[in-house]
């Protein structure tokens, strides 16, 4: 059983390590889906607001530079909890096996999508990918809001810390509109990106799109935090920092709702931005110290103490990783520095 | 079916079906970046033109190396979470330092090189296609890193049944990566270089954009003998390596039942039985096993017999033993298509430096277009001797494969899931290999036609897509 190491520094920053990690790999997630949010969105309206073709290869351009870098948040989130937490790493994946097999299915068909569907002319290669772009970019946010909301839940943990999940503990009403509301969350933050990045005809329906579905939005985001209240222990765990978090969120999005009105989809791109950093913040919020709830009772929980590498292990990738972590955004946002210009028809896309 | 037999089968699959891209990534982006590099020097399109149309056969691949690449890193907790409970504290590190070092870099240069041609400045356009070099190159050195502690595990100690670091230094200077790393990358470059070679060759057969061939032709092919040189002499390092720390392995990989006799003779051939323990009819060069061994040609080569005796004594009762017959083919076919290829790119060069390419006659073209299988064939002999050759052991010495597996997912849930990726897996090859034929003979010079219809291929339309909108 590994506790916390404390040294020197720690009494400036009051963080073990192992906290350190989960605040860590907690940024990594709430980062992912902050970029690959808008863009699994981006990905959905392709199939929602495109009327031709080139409208469509427009909404791809938009995040093509993009949606690569953004997924490797997703693969540094694994990584790291790999070594910072290998038995939440084993847990949460052999756990969450079948699941898993649909998400990576859907990651692989997405990525090469982009690649494959400007190849060829002919329609049925160009509708099969843009089929795959669409249900993937759909799908994926769904799988991943499933499995967060599984998470506050709980899980039926063993001993040996082996998750044994029946069909339904995994997929009910609670962690369906988990999915739910995730999916259209980025889908409305997507709709905004692409609202940001295009001109004319193409920015009008995005917008009018997200406004719409603001609306929807904030009922399904309020049914869900209700039931978060009535099914799940984080409320009682964490008290007011989750009611903060509640309404800080409320605010965002209807801040959101107002930009939108207004037309700035810069600010209002921001705001679900900030609702989807929020939301997911809460998840970790909620569950600390533990990293997976058993429903067996807390004597099972997977925590960052008893779930966590040794000291030594997670000292080197501390170092490791605030030596790297400022190139990484460095060059990261000079990407969408040179890209920040709208996407208009008079632009070559590169195919 | 058993559900270790099946993890084992699907990691198999996929690692090896992973494996096809990523030396291949490795090796065209090098080229693509050296061809960008006389467009800049040089300043003549023609380089511009050759490093776009390379870029391209590179993206295809790239794309399906990243999509298959991330199950790799899922597969671990998916099918091996005990495995990952072991070694997480060790393994686990070298792959986060991977994707926070290499692939972040590699993805976004990417981005910045496919949408930047007019954006960026030739220099830093140029830099970008470096950086995502550096990128393949670093995450090879991860992976690999993580690779070598399973075959010599160091710098680490037992704590509470886990395996938990306590030198990173010892993890990343490790004797089995310093040998492993570089017949890797040579034999990544190798790859991108062959594909470039036969690929040209069969252009230059046809006469088509001779001049364009030519040069890529005369620059892969250089890059091919000095990485297939480099591989010989890594592997030779490699396997001597391999004497010290996996003598099992090399036992196996030569079929050496009993210890050899001083000096060591080397088998070409052999029927190997493993259930009788020995070989019948052997083909023999005398002394040349010490000479792989030790540099040297005396010295005896430990047989299977005498050190699964003493594993037995070390690790208790069990067999040790890998699959020998697998082992020692893969081996020799490596060895095979690895030396034919240092002969092929000595004789290409030497042509090429004549400027002989195209009076040499057809032949030789021909035989380039077939050494595109090559390179794959070596790479994927190459790891099933590493991982076949380790067997039983996952963490050489420490954990075996069967203890790895996941205990709470059922044979069903990996039948199907392997099923899935196979499926999966198949349609990305074939798309694959069409794509990039199609490109090829599409050549260099075909350029995006600006559309001047727009094919409203709305999947989700009332007519699914099929009506063609006149602007």
């Amino acid at each position: 059983m590994n506790r916390p190491i404390r040294s020197a520094w720690m009494e400036v920053i009051p963080l073990s390590l192992s906290e350190l990690w989960f605040l860590l790999i907690a940024v990594l997630f709430v980062g992912f889906f902050f970029l690959e949010g808008f863009d699994f969105g981006v990905g959905m309206s392709t199939g929602i607001i495109a009327k031709t073709d080139r409208e469509r290869r427009t909404l791809i351009n938009s995040i093509g530079p993009f949606w690569d870098g953004n997924e490797v948040w997703l693969i540094t989130a694994g990584g790291a909890m790999f070594a910072a937490f290998p038995h939440w790493y084993a847990t949460l994946f052999s756990g969450f096996y079948l699941p898993l097999v649909v998400v990576l299915l859907a990651l692989i068909g997405r990525g090469v999508a982009f690649e494959f569907r400007s190849k060829m002319k002919q329609q049925r290669w160009r509708k099969t990918w843009d089929i795959i772009i669409v249900v993937s970019s759909a799908l994926l946010p769904f799988l991943f809001g499933v499995v967060f909301a599984t998470l506050m839940k709980g899980l039926p943990i063993d001993g040996e810390m082996q998750l044994r999940a029946g069909f339904f503990d995994i997929v009910n009403p609670y962690t369906v509109i988990g999915g739910l509301s995730v999916t259209l969350l980025c889908l409305v933050h997507g709709l905004l990106f692409a609202s940001l990045r295009t001109v004319g005809e193409l920015r009008e329906r995005a917008l009018n799109t997200a406004q719409k579905l603001m609306l929807p939005l904030a009922a399904l985001l309020a049914v869900y935090a209700l039931m978060t209240y009535f099914m799940t222990d984080v409320f009682t765990v964490r008290g007011w920092a989750l009611w903060i978090m509640v309404v800080l969120g409320a605010v965002s999005l209807a801040l959101a709702a107002y930009f939108v009105r207004q037309k700035r989809e810069g600010w209002a791109f921001g705001m679900t931005g900030a609702v989807i950093a929020i939301a997911f913040a809460s998840v970790f919020i909620g569950l600390f110290p533990r990293v997976m709830v058993s429903s067996f009772g807390a004597a099972y929980d997977l925590t960052v103490y008893n779930a966590a590498s040794g000291a030594y292990s997670l000292k080197v990738m501390t170092i490791v990783a605030c030596t790297l972590l400022p190139f990484v955004l460095g060059y990261q946002i000079w990407s969408y520095y040179i890209f920040r210009k709208r996407l208009n028809e008079q632009h070559h896309l590169e195919y | 079916m058993d559900p270790i037999m099946l993890s084992r089968i699907q990691y198999a699959l996929t690692t090896i079906f992973h494996f096809f891209f990523v030396p291949l990534s490795i090796g065209l982006v090098l080229l693509v970046a050296i061809m960008e590099t006389l467009y800049v020097v040089k300043g003549k399109e023609i380089y511009k033109t050759m490093a776009k149309f390379w870029g391209k056969l590179f993206l295809i691949n790239f794309a399906v190396g990243v999509v298959t690449g991330i199950l790799q890193e899922f597969q671990f907790g998916m099918n091996w979470s005990e495995y990952s409970r072991f070694v997480g504290d060790v393994f686990g590190a070298p792959l986060a330092i991977e994707a926070l070092l290499a692939f972040f870099m590699e993805s976004t240069f990417i981005g910045l090189w496919i949408f930047g041609w007019d954006r960026l400045s030739k220099k830093v356009h140029l830099a970008c296609i470096w950086l995502v070099f550096v990128g393949t190159f670093l995450s090879a050195l991860w992976i690999l890193a993580a690779n070598s502690f399973m075959q010599h595990p160091v710098g680490f100690e037992i704590n509470n049944g886990r395996a938990e670091m306590n030198d990173f230094f010892a993890l990343i200077t490790n004797g089995q990566l310093l040998v492993e790393f570089p017949h890797t990358i040579f034999g990544a470059l190798m790859t991108g270089a062959f594909v470039v070679t036969g690929i040209s060759a069969y252009k230059l057969m046809k006469k088509q954009d001779v001049e364009i061939f030519r040069k890529s032709f005369n620059i892969a092919i250089i890059i091919a003998l000095v990485s297939s040189i480099g591989v010989a002499f890594s592997g030779h390092f490699q396997a001597q390596y391999l004497v010290e720390t996996q003598p099992m392995k090399m036992a196996a990989s030569e079929g050496t039942w009993t210890t050899t006799e001083d000096p060591a003779p080397w088998t070409v051939v052999a029927f190997i039985d493993p259930d009788k323990q020995e070989n019948t009819g052997e083909i023999k060069i005398p002394g040349l096993l010490s000479y792989l061994s030790y540099s040297k040609f005396s010295g005896s080569v430990k047989g299977m017999k005498e050190l699964q005796a003493e594993y037995e004594q070390t690790y208790g009762p069990g067999d040790y033993i890998p699959p020998v017959r697998t082992t020692f083919w893969s081996f020799r076919i490596m060895i095979a298509a690895g030396g034919l290829m240092i002969a092929l790119a000595l004789y290409g060069t030497f042509l090429a430096m004549r400027k002989k390419l195209e009076v040499a006659g057809k032949w030789f073209m021909r035989l380039m277009v077939f050494a595109i299988s090559l390179p794959f064939i070596a790479n994927t002999s190459g790891w099933i001797m590493t991982e076949v050759g380790r067997q039983p052991w996952t963490v050489f010495g420490y954990m075996t494969t069967e203890a790895g597996v996941s205990p709470n997912v059922s044979a069903g849930m990996i039948l199907f899931s392997t099923i899935a990726f196979t499926a999966a897996y198949t349609v990305l090859g074939i798309v694959m290999v069409y794509l990039f034929v199609r490109e090829i003979k599409a050549g260099p010079f075909a350029v995006e036609k600006p559309e001047d219809h727009d094919e409203s291929a709305d999947p989700f339309g009332v007519d699914g897509g099929y009506s063609v909108v006149t602007k």
